[in-house]
Parts: C-alpha cells; sequence; structure tokens
C-alpha cells in the first residue's frame, strides 16, 4: 500500500484526470512528455522489429531505413532532454512529478541506446557480405532472443503507461533469460565455426548481435527500475536479485 | 528528546466554536528551521500565534493541551516571559513608526521597563544588526526613523527586535510574502545564518521557499498535522497523499 488514506493514485493516467478535474499546467506538461516518449518507444520498438526483419531476410533496404530512422530516436532523445530541462526551470516539480521527470530523464536516455542497438544491428546486415543461415540463428537462440527482448521492451512501455509496478517488477526475471542465451552464445557461436571456417565473419556477427540484445534487456530493466521510482518511490538499483525481490514486493 | 525546544502534544484550539487546531503534536527541535504549510484556513498561523501565545488576545479564542517549552508548558508560564523566549516576525513589517533604528531593536527592552546600560544597549544593537545582516547598511544612521528603510531593510530591523531580546524560538508568519524578490533572497539567506543560534518556526505559502530554507517541514491541512518530516523527503516521496497534492498543485 502506498499511501494511507487512499488506496490508488494515478495523476497521469488521462481518463482519471479529465474525469476530476482540469489539469494544471504542470501536469498538461507532464502528460504531453509521457505522450512523447511513448511516441519514441513505439519508434524505438519499430527500429527493432525491422533491424530483426532485415537481418532475416537479408534486406539490405530495410536495414539502410533502420539507419536513417536513427536520426529520428536522436531528435527525440534531444527533444525530450530540452522538455524536461524546460518543466524542471519553469514549473519547480516536487514530489510524484520531480520523480517523473527525473525518470523521463534517465528511461529518454536508455531508449535513446535502445535506438543504437537496432541501428549497430542494422549496419551489420548492410556490412555483411552473406546473409546469415537460418541454421546458425536459430542455433543460438539469436531469434528466441530477438523476440524474448522486443516482448520485454513493449511490456515495459505498458508497464510504464499504466504505471503498472509489478509488470515492471516482472521484466528482472525476464531479463535473466536474456543473460542466460548469452552466457551460453559462445559455445553455439564456436560449434558454427568448427562445422566450416568460412563461417567465421557470420559467426562474429551473430556473436555481436547477441550480446547487443543482451544490452536491450539490461536497458529494459533500468527502465523498469526507473518505472517503480517514479510510482512507488522506491529505489531498486545495484540491489541484488534476493534483495529486491524483498524490497519491491 | 533533549533537544527538543518546542512540543506540543495532542493540541486544540478554537475561535469560538470553530475548532481550527485540531490534536497537534509536534516536537520541534534546537536550531531547526521547521516551515510550516498548508491552504488558507488550515490553521497554521494559529497554531504558530498560539506557540507565544498570541492566539489568546483574540477574544473568544480559547486552547487546550499541552504546549511546552522545553520542559515548561507555556499556558502556564508568565506571558510576557514566553514572548522573551519566543519572538515573532510578521507578514508585513512593522518596525514602530516614530522611533528610530537604535530605539525599535531595542523597543523589547523599553517597553518592558528593562534598565541596561548604555554601553550594553550599544552592543546590544550592534550584536542584533549584525545577526539580521542590517548592521553595515544602517550603522551611520542608526538615529533615522525605522520606516525610512526599505521592505526587506525594515523586515530585518523586525527580525534585529526578535533576536535583541535573545529569544529561544523565533516564529515567523509569512514573513517575506510582502517583499520583493532581492529582499526575500537577502531574508532566507538570513534563515540559514540564524539557525545556528536559534530555533526559527516558519509559515509560508511559498513552497520553494519551505524548500529552501527549512530541514523539517509541516504539513496542516483542515486544522489537522498532516505529515511531519524532513524537507528532502517531502518534497521527494511524501508520505500522504494529501501532501502530494497539495505540493503538487493537484489539491481540489
Amino acid at each position: 500500500m502506498r499511501f494511507k488514506n487512499f488506496p490508488t493514485f494515478q495523476p497521469y493516467n488521462l481518463t482519471t484526470i479529465f474525469k476530476i478535474k482540469t489539469m494544471t499546467p504542470l501536469e498538461t506538461e507532464i502528460v504531453s512528455l509521457k505522450k512523447e516518449l511513448i511516441s519514441m518507444w513505439m519508434l524505438v520498438q519499430s527500429q527493432m522489429n525491422k533491424a530483426k526483419e532485415a537481418m532475416v531476410t537479408f534486406d539490405k533496404d530495410l536495414a539502410r531505413e533502420v539507419l536513417i530512422k536513427e536520426k529520428r530516436v536522436n531528435s527525440f532523445e534531444l527533444k525530450i532532454d530540452r522538455d524536461c530541462e524546460n518543466i524542471f526551470a519553469l514549473h519547480c516539480p516536487v514530489a510524484i512529478d520531480l520523480r517523473f521527470l527525473l525518470a523521463a530523464l534517465k528511461i529518454n536516455t536508455n531508449l535513446e541506446r535502445i535506438g543504437d542497438i537496432a541501428s549497430g544491428i542494422a549496419f551489420y546486415v548492410v556490412e555483411s557480405t552473406e546473409n546469415f543461415g537460418m541454421k546458425s540463428l536459430e542455433s543460438t537462440s539469436l531469434l528466441r532472443m530477438y523476440d524474448e527482448a522486443v516482448n520485454i521492451l513493449i511490456d515495459t512501455r505498458i508497464a510504464f503507461e499504466k504505471e503498472d509496478t509489478a509488470l515492471a517488477r516482472s521484466i528482472f526475471k525476464r531479463d535473466e533469460v536474456l543473460d542466460e542465451i548469452n552466457e551460453n552464445a559462445p559455445i553455439a557461436v564456436a560449434e558454427i565455426i568448427k562445422e566450416d571456417i568460412n563461417n567465421i565473419p557470420e559467426a562474429l556477427y551473430i556473436l555481436s548481435i547477441l550480446r547487443k540484445l543482451e544490452r536491450v534487456g539490461d536497458q529494459s530493466k533500468n527502465i523498469a527500475e526507473e518505472i517503480i521510482f517514479y510510482v512507488e518511490a522506491k529505489i531498486l538499483k545495484h540491489m541484488d536479485s534476493g534483495k529486491r525481490k524483498i524490497e519491491g514486493e | 528528546m533533549e533537544n527538543t525546544v518546542v512540543s506540543a502534544t495532542k493540541f486544540n484550539a478554537w475561535f469560538g466554536d470553530n475548532h481550527v487546531v485540531k490534536d497537534v503534536s509536534i516536537n520541534i527541535e534546537k536550531n531547526q528551521c521547521v516551515a510550516v504549510m498548508g491552504p488558507s484556513g488550515c490553521g497554521k498561523t494559529t497554531f504558530l500565534r498560539c506557540i507565544n501565545r498570541m492566539h489568546e488576545l483574540i477574544p473568544g479564542a480559547t486552547a487546550k493541551g499541552s504546549l511546552k517549552l522545553y520542559s515548561d508548558e507555556v499556558y502556564t508560564m508568565n506571558p510576557i516571559y514566553v514572548r522573551y523566549k519566543i519572538g515573532m516576525v510578521f507578514q508585513r513589517p512593522n518596525p514602530f513608526p516614530n522611533l528610530s533604528i537604535y530605539d525599535n531593536v531595542i523597543a523589547g527592552y523599553k517597553l518592558n521597563g528593562l534598565k541596561v546600560a548604555k554601553a550594553d544597549l550599544d552592543n546590544i544593537v550592534q550584536k542584533s544588526l549584525t545577526s539580521a545582516a542590517l548592521w553595515n547598511e544602517v550603522k551611520d544612521s542608526l538615529h533615522k526613523k525605522g520606516t525610512f528603510l526599505s521592505g526587506g531593510q525594515q523586515q530585518r530591523l523586525c527580525i534585529a527586535r526578535a533576536i535583541a531580546m535573545e529569544p529561544e524560538v523565533i516564529l515567523f508568519d509569512e514573513p517575506t510574502s510582502a517583499l520583493d524578490p532581492i529582499s526575500t533572497s537577502s531574508v532566507e539567506q538570513l534563515f540559514h545564518e540564524l539557525k545556528e543560534k536559534y530555533t526559527l518556526i516558519i509559515v509560508t505559502h511559498n513552497m520553494q521557499q519551505a524548500a529552501r530554507v527549512s530541514d523539517k517541514t509541516a504539513f496542516f491541512y483542515v486544522g489537522e498535522l498532516v505529515e511531519f518530516d524532513d524537507t528532502k523527503q517531502m518534497f521527494t516521496a511524501p508520505k500522504d497523499v494529501r501532501t502530494q497534492n497539495y505540493i503538487t498543485g493537484r489539491f481540489s
């Protein structure tokens, strides 16, 4: 239970706000900042999906599109940074507003980094001379890892939109799946090389992509921590998983 | 508890039938700057005025419960002595218009008929004006009327007048609401220096001021003390939703 007197408090839930009263100027700014972050999130999600499709179908044009759209992700980052700066300067936010803005700044950075990861994967597709074999993608669990990484990113966005800290907490466990695949990756990659020495470039690209996907999990976990910080004022950063469980629940 | 200067336990105050302070319990420690905030009519100024027994000066006003200065009950002490020990500065600067700056500072001694040697009075004036960060500005015009000073200087003169009696606690009732930003800033700077020697209790509507100057903040709502905590905690993660709604401007 978060507060003594009222069971729930969802300040940025649009429906609740419109039902109760007109928004204050700060609320209006924060709601529009939240919308902007969600738009950036959708773009980053689409970048990840397109990079995957480009990788599987070896579609270099699609990969180039991802590289071009990376500039839009960067523009979002700059715009959101500037909006946060303006809100700090003009509205002096406190309490949940302050926590939301601090979280928004960090989520913004994390999303931009996931955008970089998507464009990094697209860059490998553009650079690679041969397509990645489906067998290699499956033996290294890369496709499974990719799907899980994108699903984690989507669920983190839903947790952010709905201020659902239970969903945010579930991300910590799911990130461990990505870590596990990443840990086992060198063995699977070595097998690809053993099969044929000419597979080395492909194997190295696959290993790099696996490493990048593991970073997507880490970034999503950081975002989940920020969601919990802003909704519940709890800091779960740098806690081992056992302690995090006790603190979080 | 040893450091507690002002403590209230289940303290209540009324204006006739109007119950304006309800069961307030609070401990204020030595050399702390405590901000008291809340919407208009929430009882914060009444509570402040009870601390140095100014509340009872209003016809029909009554109070009940325990309110202590250290271990002494304020309501059984001599009210004159209470006001020596608990000074007060008001919203609008109110130096005595017909007295000089010098006489304004020592007004507490003069009005109470306390006999103090001239050299000691000079010393008190210099010390008080220095503590109120006003000495350098007025040392050459001590015998001019206090009302010739600017608003910010007049307010600091009132603070010097309170300090001259060497109180334990100084109460401030919206001390900067009638001042411009520069004077406000100099008075706020003064709070940081004053809390080295005194305990300060400040009623303010300016939440940013409460955040800037206080160590602890109390939030009052409809006569109740809703939350009293470290200012940092109150302005980052308040525990009560009413505090959160108030400080984020969502109060309806």
